[in-house]
């Protein structure tokens, strides 16, 4: 199976997994640990990331996944810039996947701040991971300052609608220089199914899985699903047409007239 | 940096004497009556969690009351989707029962004499360690209208104090201009609660007669000042029992839906207080107390128009009806308070605001909370944000 590279870090797995909204730790951990995934993200709100019996962070295990922090909540470039110094200063961990996202009802990401914080961090030698809307000319210009991904939404976060953005996430899919994560809106393993056959390079989902009846089954299920949509990426997949190919042509007899 | 912002919209005062929200309760009384079940499941089959006034009419009316299990359906079912199976705890911390209105539901008023007191700084950060030491992350510190005393200088002082031990600090104190609050915002408080209490004019000024607090337009403009000068966390709410509720909660959702239009930036959420035994006050002068159905039905009715509103529950209410209402909708919700200044220690006894009904300790609400399937979130923003 072709692996995953982000920031020449090579990863099996190609489903990112958030660590929100579950009923406890320990069905996050059996999530986790179902969903095959190898990068976590965590809220650096919910955590004290300087505490190592923080509970969030204990059921994570650090030999097995990468801890992805992120800047939930951050309503400008200078409160995500802080809140990932401040991650890296307490775990020397020098990923962050960066979210900005002044409106807290839709929560979708401010592009003008994120291209200011991303720029900022970038250069203070952060690998950062951009949360984004579906907008391929930002995606380029997050490429130009030299982020590691562009991770763009499927959809509002939460929302379970899966892949409203899709006629822009294959720009960006098209373009891109970096690894393509589909982020947000996620809801059904079928959807992230469907961004692997896109040819995204992963998927991040939360919500599905952690407020499924199941989180650790949902999570295997998701797990093949996106091992499935990458193996027939892989497989070239026949085109859809719209136009019928008939298998008994209606014109046959005309061939038969040149012979 | 206080934001004014330019839109050509219609004040809150101009937008609720345009429908009507803050006169007699009379016409609004009989066009609830009037909504039938056919409009109910229209409103209920709307897009789950956008507000229209049509729709939230239909859901606070008396018929909607026969659906109230599938309002809560959907309450419960969005709120875990926008949520997650997460309740956010937070703890209140009293500094003072000195006061200069005269409400009248309300035991610190000012023309009932009793011994009052109030917290110095250090006296406050000692309640506040007891509040840390039993979990709380999330601090609300309450205050009625003691300005010479729980000034802004006060509060910056003990906020700047309190950082180093909680990660969100908000107030419930009193209504301020928007640079104050903007003084506290770069001091490290978050968050500001502020009731209405009345949406209805004639009502307000029955029950606040006298002091800065009878000023209704002013009452209501200020939230528009928290939000211009950056809070984070903006609480409304009415106090249940003084009017009808049904009325009061047009007014109130119609607030926030012009709130979050308007300041986009600062997240509404909703309290529910129901008026409570006081210190010498007479309960029996409130004729529009809620049932329980009634307030199942109010927030059930606020959460299928507001997905992602934060829906507050304090210990006013008894034990067993605030385990049923954390899956009809509810985010946040306190625990273990005392709602006396300086309660925790003991060392003071003074007069409380109002009487609590679930004196259970943090860590037993806690428990009932994973016991019900969801996790009890003590820590879900960071001092960090606002450095």
């Amino acid at each position: 199976m072709d692996n995953l590279i982000i920031a020449a870090r090579k990863f099996t797995s190609r489903l990112l997994v958030g660590t929100g909204k579950f009923a406890s730790c320990e069905v996050m951990a059996e999530a986790l640990e179902s969903s095959g995934t190898e990068i976590v993200t965590v809220a650096l709100r919910r955590v004290n990331i300087d505490n190592k019996d923080d509970d969030m962070l204990r059921a994570i295990d650090l030999k097995k996944y990468l801890l992805l922090p992120n800047t939930s909540g951050a309503r400008d470039a200078a409160e995500a810039v802080r809140l990932a110094r401040l991650a890296r200063a307490a775990t020397g961990i020098n990923w962050v996947k960066l979210e900005v996202t002044p409106d807290p009802y839709y929560l979708l990401p401010d592009p003008v701040e994120t291209l200011k914080a991303a720029e900022i961090l970038v250069k203070d030698d952060f690998v950062v991971l951009p949360y984004i809307n579906a907008d391929p000319v930002l995606s380029r210009r997050l490429q130009d300052v030299g982020t590691a991904t562009v991770m763009p939404l499927g959809s509002p976060i939460g929302s379970n609608q899966g892949l409203k953005t899709r006629a822009a996430l294959e720009i960006i899919i098209e373009q891109a220089n970096v690894p393509v994560v589909v982020d947000a809106g996620l809801g059904l393993p079928s959807h992230a199914a469907e961004a692997m056959e896109m040819g995204a390079d992963a998927v991040l989902v939360n919500t599905a899985i952690a407020t499924a009846k199941n989180p650790a089954q949902m999570a295997l299920a998701f797990k093949l699903a996106v091992e499935a949509g990458r193996m027939a990426y892989n497989s070239g997949p026949a085109a859809a047409d719209r136009r019928a190919s008939a298998s008994s042509p209606l014109t046959g007899f005309l061939r038969d007239e040149q012979i | 940096m206080i934001v004014t912002p330019q839109y050509r919209v219609p004040e809150i005062l101009t937008i609720l004497s345009q429908k009507n929200l803050d006169g007699d309760n009379e016409p609004w009384r009989k066009q609830l009556d009037a909504v039938t079940g056919d409009e109910v499941e229209r409103a209920m089959s709307q897009a789950p969690g956008c507000y229209t006034f049509e729709k939230l009419v239909a859901l606070v009316s008396p018929a909607a009351q026969d659906y109230l299990e599938e309002m809560a359906q959907i309450a419960h079912r969005l709120t875990v989707q926008r949520f997650g199976r997460t309740i956010r705890l937070y703890g209140p911390l009293y500094l003072s029962n000195f006061c200069i209105n005269s409400c009248r539901y309300c035991g610190f008023n000012n023309t009932t004499s009793f011994e009052r007191t109030r917290l110095t700084v250090d006296q406050a950060l000692r309640e506040a360690d007891i509040i840390a030491s039993e979990g709380f992350s999330d601090i609300l510190l309450v205050s009625s209208e003691d300005r010479g005393f729980v000034s802004i200088d006060y509060l910056a002082e003990l906020a700047g104090k309190l950082r180093q031990k909680f990660s969100f600090i908000s107030i419930e104190v009193y209504g301020m201009t928007a640079q104050e609050y903007h003084r506290l915002f770069e001091a490290g408080i978050e968050g500001v609660t502020l009731y209405q209490e009345t949406y209805n004019r004639r009502a307000y000024q029955y029950y606040h007669p006298a002091g800065p607090k009878a000023d209704y337009d002013n009452r209501l403009t200020t939230p528009d000042r928290m939000a211009a000068a950056g809070m984070r966390e903006i609480g409304l709410g009415a106090l249940l029992g003084l009017t009808d509720w049904r009325t009061e909660t047009l007014a109130l959702a119609e607030h926030a839906h012009y709130l979050i239009k308007r300041y986009w930036r600062s997240h509404v959420s909703f309290s529910f207080p129901r008026l409570r035994p006081a210190f010498d006050v007479d309960s029996s002068q409130f004729q529009n107390l809620l049932t329980d159905k009634d307030l199942a039905q109010m927030i059930t009715a606020l959460r299928l128009c507001f997905a992602d509103a934060g829906l507050v529950l304090s210990t006013r209410e008894r034990a067993a009806l605030r385990d049923n209402l954390i899956k009809l909708g509810i985010t946040k919700m306190s625990a273990g308070s005392k709602t006396n200044p300086g309660g925790y220690s003991g060392c003071i006894d003074s007069i409380r605001q109002f009487e609590v009904d679930d004196s259970r300790s943090p860590a037993q609400v806690a428990a009932m909370i994973k016991q019900q399937g969801f996790d009890p979130v003590w820590k879900d923003w960071d001092a960090i944000f606002n450095a």
